[in-house]
């Protein structure tokens, strides 16, 4: 397999979120617009400076990025629209950071933005994709709660995990989204309340599942020297893998696609696990959480249950993990949950992180995870992300 | 253990009558092969012609060999469970009517890993032997079930199961005639199923034929006035019990033979058609709306509408020309009732049966189809949920010969029976 070659030379920068609210009566478009807008201001550039988008939404069917080039008037000379949801946030940065690399794109927009109406939820499940219309939905209408309900209670019974090591992320989580204005929970969670909480699928209970929200994050891909020029404070790409349908041959999701690409990864970024001062995992639900701690080489597999008891997740701990809250006590925004930790992490990495950064933070790794087409997540991603040299 | 289902409590008048959500009944062009499968009761998956890998969930290409020469086989289901999960909550009404449901993860012997709606008998702890079967829920379209190996005495009484399926115990049948011999075979099948009422239907009360009285004196049979050539007597019996049955089961028919030739004017082809074709649409009409709204009433809910056709209905067998022609207008017919009963999850059970063992096939050499196998085939196909039935080995046989071509089967029917 060839060798990736290095992101050199590209800069990410101007992290922006449109405030998630619970429902809108807006469509995608208008969380889209915000956040261009957003980006044009706090960049200073003009908004025809920007040639390159990529762009990753749920409820803008039946439009996609086209549809939006002519909504927002942008002329761009690249376009991208990125399907892989919890995946989106790696996948558009490696893509546009690629444009930006071959002079395709000098300034390329990245953003992730969903409306949430109030019946949205329940008309996207059934409609999601063929094998969930054929082979999922009319099994209960769960949607992805039955699925990780299977996944999870696997994964207990194969590594003894117990519900409270999974309430020990919700907890930490919570504690971090208390220090982000923009969470939608703002009462503290205790694991009493963790483990009290109503099931919805055995063995998946309430503080298990996020809440589906509306809002938009995004952020601006560019070279290092038009970073510089404009005066932004911006971070590098380390390193960057993806993978699809990996695994396959596992008769119930134990592992995600990480495993099969971290070596280069971490030897892109020439740096060890060990090395992380934080990790944006993707937080769907904290079983997943717990195999990114594993596939991601953080532990070994079957030591997730072992390193949430002894690692301390909050932002304030030695191994900071969500620290916005994630989408577990954020919302998640449609495909912008797969933007959340990109835009986290270029905080934490710029001094924009206010009063949840992590001390000295200089390398972070954001990790993406996108799209229960049939039983299990097919899109998985991470970047590593560092201060400049 | 399935606890056994306890005759349910009379009706409070006052409730209103639950009206019934169907599950989510759409699917893909391709997925509809396991309806088409489960409808006559097997369990089939894609199986790759080149490679012999099993797919699912259904799709239009080998996922090992991207072959697209899949073609659907018949599958053991045999598996073992990997996850269990029950549902508190659903997205769609139908589920959220009758949580907590019961879901399951198997890994199938044969390959694939399948979700299924989970048998109360399988363990709540995986892993476990269990064994996959299709078939047709509410809505009339495929779903897989994980069944335990062996199942217990009353395993039919499963709630998720029955839900599914039609059985007749504690339901209240009517048998529109109760004069021929398959008539008094489904009577008597109905109530040994557990049948709470039987209502039979009676046309001619002056004409003393055989065998009524064996079945009236049963303490769940009532005969009941019903002459289905008069629309007036199928109203007014709908106007006393139509509200109160939950399977129908069309036994009348007229059976005459000859075809064209052989028969002068009309007379007897007309009255076929009064019975056969006539008399299952206003039949349809009266009782068709009674039972669409009782089909969410518990427990004992409307369920299932039977049609005796005959497997002359797919294919005209000319030495019983005009009969073939009747039943095949009531095929016909009865596919445009289960489409309008599909809406409130009414099951529409068409039965096509070969010669019967009666008086009408006295010169039709043998196997002949005995009554009695008749009626146990349509309380089988109640209890397992299936839609089309093909009762004895000439109806299997013609079902075969059917499939592989119709024009061949019509050109073997005008040789060798014409």
């Amino acid at each position: 397999m060839t060798r990736r070659q290095s992101y050199e030379g590209v800069a990410v920068a101007v992290p922006v979120t449109v405030p998630y609210v619970r429902y809108s009566t807006h469509s995608a478009h208008w969380f889209i617009g915000h956040a261009l807008d957003a980006l044009v201001k706090a960049s200073g550039i003009r908004k025809d400076d920007i040639d390159g988008l990529c762009l990753s939404s749920f409820s803008l069917v039946p439009d996609t990025a086209v549809g939006v080039t002519q909504h927002m008037g942008l002329s761009p000379r690249w376009l991208d629209h990125v399907p892989t949801g919890g995946a989106s946030g790696v996948m558009c940065l490696r893509r546009a950071a690629r444009a930006v690399q071959s002079g395709d794109a000098d300034v390329v927009a990245c953003v992730a933005a969903d409306t949430n109406h109030v019946d949205s939820f329940r008309q996207t499940l059934g409609s999601f994709s063929n094998f969930a219309r054929d082979a999922t939905y009319p099994y209960g209408s769960g949607g992805p709660n039955s699925i990780f309900a299977f996944i999870t209670a696997n994964y207990m019974r194969t590594y003894g995990a117990k519900r409270e090591d999974f309430g020990r992320i919700a907890v930490a989580q919570r504690h971090n989204a208390l220090a982000n204005a923009n969470a939608l929970f703002k009462k503290p969670l205790t694991l009493d309340e963790y483990m009290g909480a109503r099931p919805i699928a055995d063995p998946i209970h309430l503080f298990d599942c996020v809440m589906p929200c509306a809002g938009a994050e995004a952020f601006l891909v560019m070279t290092e020297q038009r970073a510089r020029d404009l005066g932004l404070a911006h971070v590098v790409i380390r390193g960057a893998i993806e993978r699809h349908n990996a695994y396959a041959e596992d008769p119930v999701m134990v592992r995600g696609g990480w495993g099969v690409d971290r070596a280069d990864l971490y030897a892109q970024a020439g740096i060890a696990p060990a090395d992380l001062d934080f990790i944006q995992t993707y937080d769907d639900y904290p079983v997943i959480v717990m195999m990114q701690f594993e596939d991601l080489g953080l532990c070994e597999k079957g030591e997730g249950p072992a390193f949430v008891q002894t690692r301390g997740l909050t932002y304030d701990g030695d191994m900071p993990n969500n620290t916005s809250g994630g989408q577990l006590s954020g919302g998640q925004a449609g495909a912008a949950g797969g933007f959340l930790g990109m835009t986290e992490a270029i905080r934490q990495l710029t001094g924009q992180a206010g009063a949840r950064a992590v001390k000295d933070a200089a390398v972070g790794l954001v990790a993406g995870f996108g799209m229960v087409t049939y039983d299990r997540c097919l899109c998985t991603g991470a970047v590593i992300l560092g201060k400049p040299q | 253990m399935t606890m056994p289902l306890m005759r349910p409590k009379r009706k409070n008048p006052v409730l209103r009558t639950r009206q019934m959500n169907l599950p989510p009944w759409q699917r893909t062009r391709i997925a509809l092969g396991i309806t088409a499968a489960a409808a006559q009761g097997r369990f089939e998956l894609q199986v790759c012609d080149d490679c012999g890998a099993v797919q699912y969930p259904p799709r239009e290409a080998c996922h090992k060999c991207l072959s697209p020469r899949l073609h659907w086989r018949e599958q053991t289901g045999d598996g073992e469970l990997l996850a269990v999960s029950t549902l508190h909550h659903s997205n769609d009404l139908f589920f959220r009517e009758r949580l907590p449901w019961r879901l399951g993860l198997v890994h199938l012997d044969a390959g694939p890993t399948l979700m299924v709606h989970l048998h109360g008998e399988v363990p709540g702890e995986a892993p476990a032997r269990v064994r996959v079967g299709a078939r047709l829920d509410r809505a009339g379209q495929a779903v897989l079930i994980g069944f335990p190996q062996d199942g217990s005495a009353h395993m039919a009484d499963d709630k998720m199961l029955r839900e599914m399926t039609s059985d007749p115990k504690f339901r209240k049948v009517l048998v529109t005639d109760g004069k021929t011999a398959v008539g008094q075979a489904v009577v008597r099948a109905l109530v040994a199923a557990g049948a709470d009422i039987v209502w039979v239907g009676h046309a001619e009360p002056w004409k003393n034929f055989g065998g009524l009285e064996d079945i009236t004196a049963l303490a769940q049979v009532s005969l009941v006035p019903l002459d289905l050539t008069n629309e007036r007597s199928v109203s007014q019996l709908a106007g006393a019990i139509g509200g109160k049955v939950d399977i129908v089961v069309n036994t009348a028919e007229v059976h005459r033979t000859f075809g064209i030739g052989a028969r002068r004017g009309t007379d007897v082809a007309r009255a076929e058609m009064d019975i056969n074709y006539f008399g299952l649409l206003r039949l349809a009409q009266e009782f068709g709306p009674a039972l669409k709204g009782r089909s969410a009433d518990g427990a004992t809910s409307a369920t299932a509408w039977v049609n005796l056709l005959s497997v002359y209905a797919l294919s005209n067998f000319p030495p019983h020309g005009t009969f073939s022609a009747s039943k095949a207008a009531a095929h016909s017919l009865a596919q445009c009732l289960r489409a309008e009963m599909r809406p409130a999850g009414i099951r529409v059970i068409n039965v096509y049966p070969g010669p019967i063992d009666d008086e009408w096939n006295q010169h039709m050499p043998p196997p002949k189809v005995a009554p009695s196998a008749l009626a146990n085939a349509i309380v089988k196909a109640l209890r397992d949920g299936v839609e089309d039935v093909y009762p004895g080995d000439v109806a299997q046989e013609w079902l075969e010969r059917w499939r592989d071509d119709p024009k061949v089967l019509e050109r073997e029917l005008a040789t060798n029976g014409g």
